[in-house]
């Protein structure tokens, strides 16, 4: 498998095409198209229920389209076109994929059973085959990063919401990730708390290059933070662009009412 | 009333007897019903339809057909199968399959009462199907488990009452012998609290353990914390 | 030694007999007595005064964790004027009523807070409160743990054996020992039990469903 990195540069780091997703008869996405160059931080917005946290999920794996392909660095990941037909890949390789893509979730989801530092470092070792010492060293600097020092060895329920997440966006860092998805990473903080989770988010984004796909309603840090801003509605991208130009010029009705309705303007 | 305990005194070593088989059964059938729960529950999950209708199938028919049945099953109709057995084994393969395929079901439901997003953060983090079992869900499982797994440890060693039925001479059948030598009230008195005296022993490790799960995943207080002691008010601010 | 289908309906009428006679007839009584004392037990433990109610929960335990068997035993010599089915249909009814009162706490304590705290706004009485209030919301949950104890006490119905009383087991066992042939029998007794318990607990499960969607 080529490394990332001898890619072609204009290849995307994720690519839709004609993506559909069904829930029984619920058709969340339909015929969706776009692409995320490598790098890049794409924000979806987008009423509750559009579909945005269904394309993160897609993309980690966690649910499968019924239709239509997405491709990482240009390779397949759950499907593949074989004489114009579309056949599901392995397990295997599936598993190869997910290597390069992390996520944070909406409720943290430490594991309770273990320590921070042993949930830093399960997956480092018993994934990527890091030896004990350097998955510690590296657990040890992902903390300092986050900012807590100190909690290698508390368990997760000891420590409050904004440090849980903390916790978890070290985590998903832990496993060096081409991809980093966030699903509203902040939604279940107390607003007091919401600033220390996006100033490591943004810091995050200063010092890495890792391609970011965000869901949020923080709509400054969206901004702050992304280079591009995607609408969705009714399973389908209604407008995209520079945050500035969706943020103050939107033309879609749908993206003013939609950010009128947020911003609480 | 002398004349009783002279009379238990005698009975000792009949009692004592008796204790050794309800102890024995109840230890080796819980043990396989363990690993009974184990494997069956694990295999009620499995995505292949194969695995999963068969433990479908011993499970249902383990918890469907009676225990008293299948300990006739093991005793009278395996022999007359072939399968010779002594009446120990038979009564710890039908504990251990009966009270294994309950087990099963504890273990199947505790797997998938673990919240989605421990699976979730697994996949995320590429961790291995096995991997995940082990590391992340069954260490969750376990302390869900527990006090299900209580329950059918007690039942267990109440169902052992029965193998006076295939011959063996258990606490229950020592009773008997006791309620001759002295009377009715006393014997029997005596035996439910032996047997109330075991069930209570078991609960107490069983709640052990599953203080320390708990502990394991954050929750409530060290086993050393809850074993400490502690006056009446300190325990009820802490409750 | 291959399977004998004659033994089968040579001892299907026999086992049947023992089947609606004892095993039947213990469950159905055995469950309304279990149901009802149950109830009362639930209530008396939130009810009745601290030393009683903690003498109750002492007596409860004590039942719960004892053998069944030894009970039926102690009291079939206990009480040798009334006929041995009917000592079993009561220390069955006993027996659980024990569990089933554990079932119906747990369905009252899960009635939220704010239920009495209504009803004290709203100057009920305690036992309209109970009957009007409290127990139409605590019984529905609990109706698939009952359930599933009549099921388990419908399985334990041979221990009566212990106290002679002839269920299908023990027919089952005396057609054996008369044939010295107990292969065709005793699978027989168990495929009798399935074939009842199997497709009620299933029943159960669509109830436990129903009651989890609705509410
Ligand atoms: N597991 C699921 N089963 C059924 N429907 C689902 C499931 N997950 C999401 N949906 C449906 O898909 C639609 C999009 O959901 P989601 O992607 O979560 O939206 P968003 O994150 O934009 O709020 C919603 O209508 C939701 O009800
Ligand atoms: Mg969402």
């Amino acid at each position: 498998m080529p490394s990332p990195h001898d890619l072609d540069p204009s290849t995307p780091a994720i690519r839709f095409e004609g993506v559909e997703k069904r829930f029984g008869d619920n058709v969340v996405l339909q015929g969706l198209d776009f692409e995320v160059a490598r790098g890049d931080r794409v924000t979806l917005i987008g009423p509750s229920g559009s579909g945005k946290t269904t394309i993160l999920r897609l993309v980690m794996t966690l649910e499968e389209a019924n239709e239509g392909y997405i491709f990482i660095d240009g390779e397949p990941l759950t499907h593949t076109r074989e004489g114009g037909k579309r056949v599901a890949l392995k397990e295997r390789h599936r598993n190869e994929m997910r290597k390069r893509i992390g996520m944070v979730f909406q409720q943290f989801n430490l594991f309770p059973n273990m320590t921070v530092m042993e949930n830093l470092i399960e997956a480092p070792v018993h994934v990527l085959g890091l030896s004990k010492a350097d998955a510690v060293e590296r657990g040890r600097e992902l903390l300092a990063r986050v900012g807590l020092v100190g909690k290698e060895d508390a368990h997760p329920s000891s420590l409050s919401g904004g440090q849980q997440q903390r916790v978890a966006i070290a985590r998903a860092l832990a496993m060096d990730p081409e991809i980093l998805l966030l699903d509203e990473v902040t939604s279940a903080l107390d607003p007091e708390i919401v600033g220390e989770v996006l100033e490591i988010l943004r810091d995050v984004a200063r010092t890495t290059d890792i391609t970011m796909l965000i869901v949020t309603h923080e709509m400054h840090f969206a901004r702050d933070v992304s280079n591009r801003v995607m609408m969705f509605d009714g399973g389908r991208v209604i407008e995209q662009g520079d945050p500035e130009t969706i943020f103050t010029a939107p033309t879609q009705e749908r993206t003013k009412s939609f950010l009128s309705a947020v911003l609480g303007a | 009333m002398n004349d009783d305990l002279s009379a238990l005194w005698a009975a000792i070593p009949q009692v004592l007897e008796g204790m050794g088989i309800t102890v024995t059964l109840t230890v080796l059938g819980s043990a396989l019903a363990f690993v009974v729960a184990v494997v069956f529950g694990l295999m009620a999950r499995s995505r292949t339809l194969v695995v999963r209708g068969f433990a479908r199938v011993v499970i249902e028919f383990f918890r469907g057909t009676s225990l008293v049945v299948q300990l006739y099953l093991f005793f009278f109709v395996l022999p007359q199968l072939g399968w010779e057995m002594s009446p120990i084994t038979a009564g710890v393969l039908a504990f251990g399959l009966n009270y294994g395929a309950y087990g099963a079901e504890v273990v199947r439901g505790s797997i998938a009462a673990v919240p989605a997003g421990q699976w979730e953060a697994s996949t995320a983090l590429s961790l291995s199907p096995v991997h995940r079992m082990r590391r992340i869900i069954i260490p969750q499982a376990w302390a869900l488990m527990i006090p299900s797994l209580n329950n059918l440890l007690i039942q267990l060693l109440k169902g052992t009452a029965i193998v006076g039925f295939i011959t063996l001479f258990d606490l229950t059948v020592a009773l008997d012998k006791l309620r001759i030598a002295t009377d009715l009230f006393f014997a029997y008195g005596f035996g439910l609290v032996l047997y109330f005296v075991l069930a209570y022993i078991l609960t107490l490790g069983m709640n052990a353990l599953e203080v320390r799960a708990k502990h394991r995943l954050g929750q409530g207080e060290s086993l050393r914390e809850a074993l400490s002691f502690r006056t009446p008010d300190a325990r009820g601010s802490v409750a | 030694m291959s399977w004998n289908w004659d033994h089968v309906w040579d001892s299907l009428p026999f086992l049947l007999e023992g089947f609606v006679q004892v095993t039947l007839l213990v469950t159905v009584v055995s469950s309304a007595i279990a149901a009802v004392l149950g109830l009362l037990i639930a209530i008396a433990r939130r009810t009745a005064p601290a030393p009683i109610a903690a003498l109750l929960t002492f007596v409860v335990n004590f039942i719960r964790m004892t053998p069944i068997v030894v009970q039926l035993v102690f009291a079939y010599f206990a009480f040798l004027a009334l006929d041995a089915l009917t000592v079993g249909i009561l220390v069955f009814g006993v027996h659980y009523a024990t569990y089933m009162a554990e079932v119906y706490r747990a369905g009252i304590d899960s009635v939220p807070k704010g239920q009495w705290e209504a009803t004290t706004a709203l100057s009920m009485s305690r036992s309209r409160t109970w009957r009007a209030v409290i127990m139409p919301q605590a019984i529905r949950a609990t109706l698939p743990a009952l359930g599933n104890y009549v099921i388990s006490m419908f399985k334990d119905t041979p221990f009566l054996i212990a106290i002679t009383v002839a269920d299908m087991v023990s027919n089952a066992l005396e057609y054996g020992g008369d044939h010295f042939r107990y292969v065709e029998v005793i699978v027989l007794a168990g495929v009798l039990f399935l074939i009842a318990s199997y497709p009620t607990s299933l029943a159960i499960r669509k109830l436990e469903e129903r009651i989890a969607f609705t509410t």
